[in-house]
């Protein structure tokens, strides 16, 4: 509440300050997956600031990665009589059933950050970022900064067949496809780890000539980046520079590496699902107005230029 | 004792083979695969990197070996190492030495260790359950310490132990070795080692015969905790965090694999540490090659199972029968064919 008289007296935008009255007072559950990893547990906090931010009255549900959890939690604020729920949905699946209740009692449900297989009719809308598109701006930005040279790109995959994985390495090579300069030269998986990241890029580096015909590495997570830049380091090369570096996420260490020079660039997957959320339940609790049935975010690219002290700074006590 | 030393080598024939196979199929796939170079104040290459990524296996399967003799196992070695690195990660970050640190997370892979030792050996709980719980509670505990995030630290003298080199070699490989040595003479040069084979033939009739089967099966399963925390201290030094979700992930699978390639029946009895250790080598140049040889992510586990799969055929008892049959001449000479097939 604080909060919003304070940005009310700041004399913002008259809109801003309507919708944000407009969103005093409503009350939403949120159902979270649970912790799984950093980026899921800046969501969370995120959404709480997002949440207080607007005076927001925020009930949430902690599911532990079940979906059963999940659909009690819906239940139980459809009980409750909220004014919407927020739901991140663990899997893809048998959603129907609960939806339809939600819709029979008039509740606008959002889904936040992943999407599911049910009837577009059943949920408001849904909050995602575009997986193919990250991994086009990370290859978008490499293709810019290689020019016309020649650059051999070793890649670190994501848990194979997982959909990001998929997603950001189909993105990548849409941003590669003309530029014949820019060759894929080697591609594994790291599962998204620290450790795999580390292990996979040794290997990358002993195959290819002591990474001498290495020119960039493209990891589809921050985490196998931080890894494989230890393993650069170890082989007695310059992450950043003899080796570039680009990867997606955006989570704190990543933005520590960039300052130091050993990282280049990475692509963020913002964790404020909720903002754009809320304001679509704002526009729609206002005057009805019924969003698109999917929202995209922001895939923003941040470079060492981006004062990276700055953003990690930010970005730490997010709980990633 | 050079005629020691030509029995083990008999003895561990078909592990040993199994390794020189694969590691020519590696250099077959990745030229260069045996180029080493001395860079950084180490040795470097492949070679070493098989050496120095497979020391986590290597240390759990020492600990799983002696378990596994005593009819046990132990499933919680990776969560057991997934506590010890979040535990480790968070004292040195909180500014503690580096002796009360590495003293207090072995202190608490022991703890674990004893916990399943108490479970087995006083509550007669069967191993595979009793480990199961601090396999999947494990986990949970260790991100309670690190509070769900991964937990970066900078201690240059915790890092080296995972990163840094000594003698030419990294530091994961010396611990291992180190390890392995020790607790192969400890148990080999002692009745140790007896004591333990009786257990796990028939932990009752042993215990009839005098042996303090209890006091055994809690040290057995400390020592197996002991080797977590050693595993989880160099995993976290390696990547300079504790990453609670994926320290550790399976390994506990991997390393009894290593034990039953290293020729430790999982009905107990018998044991050969040093067969682990080659057999957690093994696992790591298949991991190894399939890295260096380019192949599509989507084959990975593809061509390490059917590895797998051809080594434990080739070692299997029915495939030994066999290939006497196939080779008639040599049932006439008995003991040529015991040399020969094993």
């Amino acid at each position: 509440m604080k909060n919003w008289k304070l940005s009310a007296g700041a004399a913002l935008i008259a809109s801003l300050v309507a919708t944000s009255a407009m969103a005093a007072g409503m009350t939403v559950g949120f159902s979270q997956i649970g912790s799984e990893s950093g980026w899921r547990a800046a969501e969370t906090s995120v959404t709480k600031q997002e949440a207080e931010k607007r005076g927001v009255d925020l009930k949430f549900a902690d599911a532990q990665q079940k979906q059963e959890n999940q659909i009690k939690a819906i239940r139980s604020f459809i009980a409750q009589g909220v004014d919407a729920i927020l739901l991140a949905p663990v899997v893809a699946t048998g959603w129907d059933q609960v939806l339809q209740e939600a819709k029979e009692a008039e509740i606008p449900v959002v889904l936040l950050d992943r999407q599911i297989d049910a009837p577009d009719s059943l949920y408001l809308t849904a909050v995602t970022s575009d997986q193919v598109h990250e991994g086009k701006v990370a290859g978008d930005w490499l293709v810019k900064e290689v020019g016309d040279k020649e650059c051999n790109v070793v890649e670190l995959q994501g848990t194979t067949g997982s959909s990001p994985a998929i997603n950001r390495k189909k993105g990548f090579e849409e941003a590669l496809a003309g530029h014949d300069n820019i060759k894929i030269t080697r591609s594994q998986t790291g599962d998204f780890t620290r450790t795999k990241g580390k292990e996979v890029m040794e290997s990358f580096i002993k195959a290819e000539g002591g990474g001498k015909n290495i020119c960039a590495l493209y990891a589809h997570n921050d985490d196998m980046a931080v890894g494989a830049i230890q393993a650069i380091k170890e082989a007695g090369l310059k992450p950043g520079t003899d080796i570039k570096v680009v990867s997606i996420d955006a989570v704190p260490d990543i933005f520590q590496a960039m300052a130091n020079g050993e990282a280049n660039a990475t692509v963020e997957l913002t964790p404020n699902m909720a903002g754009p959320a809320f304001d679509a339940l704002e526009k729609f609790k206002a005057d009805g107005t019924e969003p698109k049935k999917w929202i995209q975010t922001e895939s923003k690219l941040y470079t060492q230029s981006d004062d990276p002290m700055k953003v990690y700074e930010e970005k730490k006590g997010l709980g990633y | 004792m050079s005629a020691r030393l030509v029995d083990a080598l008999k003895r561990l024939a078909p592990q040993l083979i199994a390794l020189a196979v694969i590691l020519a199929l590696n250099a077959a796939v990745s030229r260069g695969f045996f180029d080493i170079q001395f860079q950084n104040g180490r040795l470097y290459g492949s070679l070493i990197d098989v050496l120095n990524r497979g020391a986590p296996v290597a240390i759990l399967s020492i600990g799983m070996t002696l378990v596994i003799a005593t009819r046990g196992i132990d499933l919680s070695v990776g969560a057991v190492m997934a506590i010890c690195g979040a535990v480790g990660a968070s004292l040195i970050a909180g500014g503690y030495s580096l002796p009360a640190t590495l003293a207090a997370t072995i202190g608490i892979g022991l703890i674990c260790g004893l916990w399943n030792g108490a479970l087995v050996a006083l509550l007669d709980i069967q191993p595979i359950i009793a480990t199961l719980i601090l396999m999947v509670a494990g986990r949970g505990i260790a991100q309670l310490v690190t509070e769900g995030v991964i937990l970066t630290f900078n201690d240059a003298s915790f890092i080296f132990i995972g990163s840094g080199a000594a003698l030419g070699l990294p530091m994961p490989v010396l611990i291992w070795v180190a390890l392995g040595i020790v607790v192969a003479l400890l148990v080999r040069s002692t009745a140790l080692g007896l004591l333990i084979e009786a257990v796990g033939v028939n932990r009752r009739a042993s215990s009839l015969a005098g042996v303090d089967s209890r006091s055994l099966l809690l040290a057995v399963y400390a020592t197996s905790g002991l080797c977590a925390a050693v595993a989880g201290i160099i995993a976290a030094a390696d990547i300079k965090g504790a990453d609670a979700n994926n320290a550790g992930l399976w390994l506990e699978l991997d390393a009894i694999l290593a034990v039953v390639i290293g020729g430790t029946s999982l009905l107990g009895g018998r044991f050969s540490i040093i067969g682990s250790l080659i057999g957690a080598m093994i696992i790591q140049s298949v991991n190894t090659g399939i890295l260096l040889s380019g192949f599509p992510p989507e084959f990975n586990l593809i061509i390490k199972a059917a590895i797998i799969v051809v080594i434990l055929v080739v070692q299997s008892p029915a495939s030994r029968s066999l290939w006497t049959f196939v080779r008639p001449e040599r049932r006439r000479e008995p003991r040529q064919v015991e040399r020969v097939a094993r």
